[in-house]
């Protein structure tokens, strides 16, 4: 394996961590061993470029949008705080209350929710405009769709959600249009063991 | 008192000059002479039974001394740190929206604004753990193998446990590093110099299939694990070796090699203009009195759990290819070198104070290119070939990744999959 450093005393502030993101000490400390791997001049923070050379994340079509998510605030870097603190929002709800749990835990419903609608809505305005759409959907399937059938595609999309016809699809909007569909399930990761 | 002393000092001596002559003769008798006749005694397997056995006893130890003093055994960074769905990007999306809509959505051709769940949840899948890192990362062992290097487990568990270590420790350093050390340092005839090198390094290796031993004017082509793999694969033939030139102490060996046999070496920056080394290699082959050449078309060291993407490189030159399929039990040794981890000397000291290298080589019959089939194509075809007779995973990952980024050729796959979903293919279309 490699690692250096194989106990909870490298991660600073880990009891923090814990409480503010649900992880355990054993799933923060691979997070911690992946974070390690990422950050490959070893300078304690993440950069665009560590991201970028994740193989399976290329492939990805809104793979830039992802690692956006992770510098939303406009840094240029990403410290082990903040990148666990994304990834909290992955985490399976917790199937009871834990004591101390903080009354909105990054894994809930909406904080799911709010990251997916974030991908959407890139300029940070909190609606998704038909620009904002039709760019998702250029990314989501490239050049194998003409301008036309993606214009149908946004605008049946609009028509649907957006319920109070301002053209543009609010955070509310989103969530009833998504109200039936098991997000726990959908946007979560299991971690093993 | 001195008289009480001189009779002891005399035993002494006697005793130490016996032992170093018994210990001269073992080492001629066992490993210089066999070495040379190409005879091998069972000691070396019978050794490879009794460490397996000692491993068992020391992981149980270490399960049970966990269990008792309430330790949370870490469970190394082995396959996976999170469980991914096995299922198909369309088979996903349906199952989002069935769950989302009333509809029948078995046409599944409309877009929904829940499909962005799916890239995601992958994409962030893929930043907490994907497959290509896992290749690189040393191969973790469920066992351990009393070498604190392949696990993290070693507390003070027992003293038992500690006197096994700390008796493993200097056997390995005390006995055979040295014993390894002044083996490999000998230059001799070239067979004979790499079955030494193969006995010092305790490795067990067990050939198959020598039928199909690589002839004169053919391309040997083998998975990469290390450079140990040269020594394995030279001690049981004669090659011409492809390769780059190292700075250190592997290019010190590499030029003594080259004294012997005629290889061919280049520079790194030579290896770019494939137009160059194609020329060289194809003059090799096309004289028959040479040598087979061996090449290992991965590029770089994987962890010899899957094999690369073979370079296609060597498949263009047009002569017969003669796959290897080089397996290492992990049990052992990890033999794993990750080059831009560790230098070429902490990796042979690593490798020399293992307990043993244990593989086995297997010698697949030789293939050319068929009509009709590109070198990419051929080249996949090997690949497959030795990744199935290893019982080693075939992945199409460039073993460039380790270094580098991912083209962009490859979200188009993606893209096309979703879009097809959407809006259908072009013939679709037209035909409707």
């Amino acid at each position: 394996m490699g690692s250096s450093s194989s106990n909870m005393n490298h991660i600073p502030d880990a009891e923090e961590l814990m409480q503010e993101t649900g992880f355990s000490s054993a799933h923060l400390l691979r997070l911690y061993e992946r974070f390690e791997f990422l950050d490959r001049e070893k300078r304690g923070e993440l950069s665009p470029d560590d991201f970028e050379a994740v193989g399976r994340l290329a492939l990805n079509p809104i793979g830039g949008r992802i690692i956006g998510a992770f510098f939303s605030q406009g840094q240029e870097t990403v410290d082990f705080a903040s990148f666990v603190r994304i990834l909290a929002h992955f985490r399976p709800a917790d199937t009871n209350r834990r004591d101390g749990a903080p009354q909105d835990p990054a894994n809930s419903q909406t904080r799911k929710l709010k990251f997916a609608f974030q991908l959407y809505d890139q300029d940070g305005d909190g609606m998704i405009s038909r620009v904002e759409l039709l760019q998702v959907l250029r990314a989501m399937m490239g050049i194998q769709v003409t301008e036309e059938q993606l214009q149908s595609i946004a605008e049946r999309a609009i028509q649907e959600a957006d319920l109070d016809r301002d053209d543009a699809i609010s955070f509310d909007e989103f969530k009833k249009s998504l109200e039936k569909v098991n997000i726990d399930h959908k946007m979560s990761i299991r971690f093993l063991r | 008192m001195e008289l009480f002393f001189n009779p002891f000092d005399n035993l002494i001596c006697i005793l130490l000059g016996i032992s170093f002559t018994v210990w001269f003769t073992l080492l001629l008798v066992f490993i210089i002479v066999p070495a040379i006749f190409g005879v091998s005694f069972g000691i070396r397997r019978l050794y490879m039974k009794t460490l397996l056995k000692i491993f068992e006893w020391a992981t149980l130890r270490i399960e049970r001394g966990a269990k008792e003093n309430n330790h949370p055994l870490v469970k190394p960074y082995s396959n996976a740190i999170i469980a991914k769905e096995p299922t198909s990007l369309e088979e996903e999306i349906k199952e989002i929206r069935r769950s989302g809509s009333n509809r029948d959505l078995d046409s599944a051709s409309e877009f929904e604004m829940s499909d962005i769940f799916y890239f995601a949840r992958r994409g962030v899948e893929s930043i907490m753990d994907d497959e290509v890192t896992k290749r690189f990362s040393a191969e973790e062992l469920e066992s351990w193998n009393l070498m604190t290097r392949s696990n993290n487990n070693f507390h003070y568990i027992s003293l038992r446990l500690t006197v096994l270590w700390g008796l493993g420790l200097l056997i390995r350093y005390g006995f055979l590093l040295p014993l390894r050390m002044k083996n490999f340092l000998s230059e001799k005839v070239h067979l004979m110099c790499y079955r030494i090198c193969v006995r010092a390094l305790t490795a067990i290796i067990t050939y198959h299939d020598s039928e199909n031993k690589p002839k004169n004017g053919g391309i040997c082509v083998a998975n990469h694990t290390s450079p140990i793999d040269v020594i394995i694969l030279a001690s049981d033939g004669c090659y011409a070796m492809v390769g780059q030139i190292h700075g250190g102490l592997m290019g010190v060996i590499q030029r003594s090699m080259v004294k012997a046999c005629p290889h061919v070496w280049f520079e790194r920056s030579e290896v770019k203009d494939r137009h160059l080394v194609a020329k060289r290699l194809s003059d090799h082959v096309e004289d028959k009195s040479k040598l087979p050449i061996l090449i290992f078309p991965e590029g770089t060291c994987i962890n010899n759990t899957s094999v690369m993407m073979f370079k296609k490189g060597s498949f263009e030159i047009g002569a017969s290819v003669y796959p290897v399929a080089i397996k290492y039990d992990p049990r052992f040794g990890d033999a794993f070198w990750n080059s831009s981890k560790f230098g070429m000397v902490n990796y042979l000291l690593r490798m020399m104070s293992s307990w043993a290298i244990v593989c086995s080589v297997w010698y697949l019959p030789p293939m050319s290119r068929e009509e009709g089939e590109d070198a990419a194509q051929f080249a996949n075809r090997v690949k497959a070939a030795i990744a199935r007779q290893g019982g080693l995973v075939d992945l199409l990952w460039d073993g460039g990744l380790k270094r580098g980024k991912v083209k962009d050729t490859f979200k188009e796959e993606q893209q096309k999959l979703y879009s097809k979903m959407l809006v259908g293919t072009q013939e679709d279309r037209s035909r409707s």
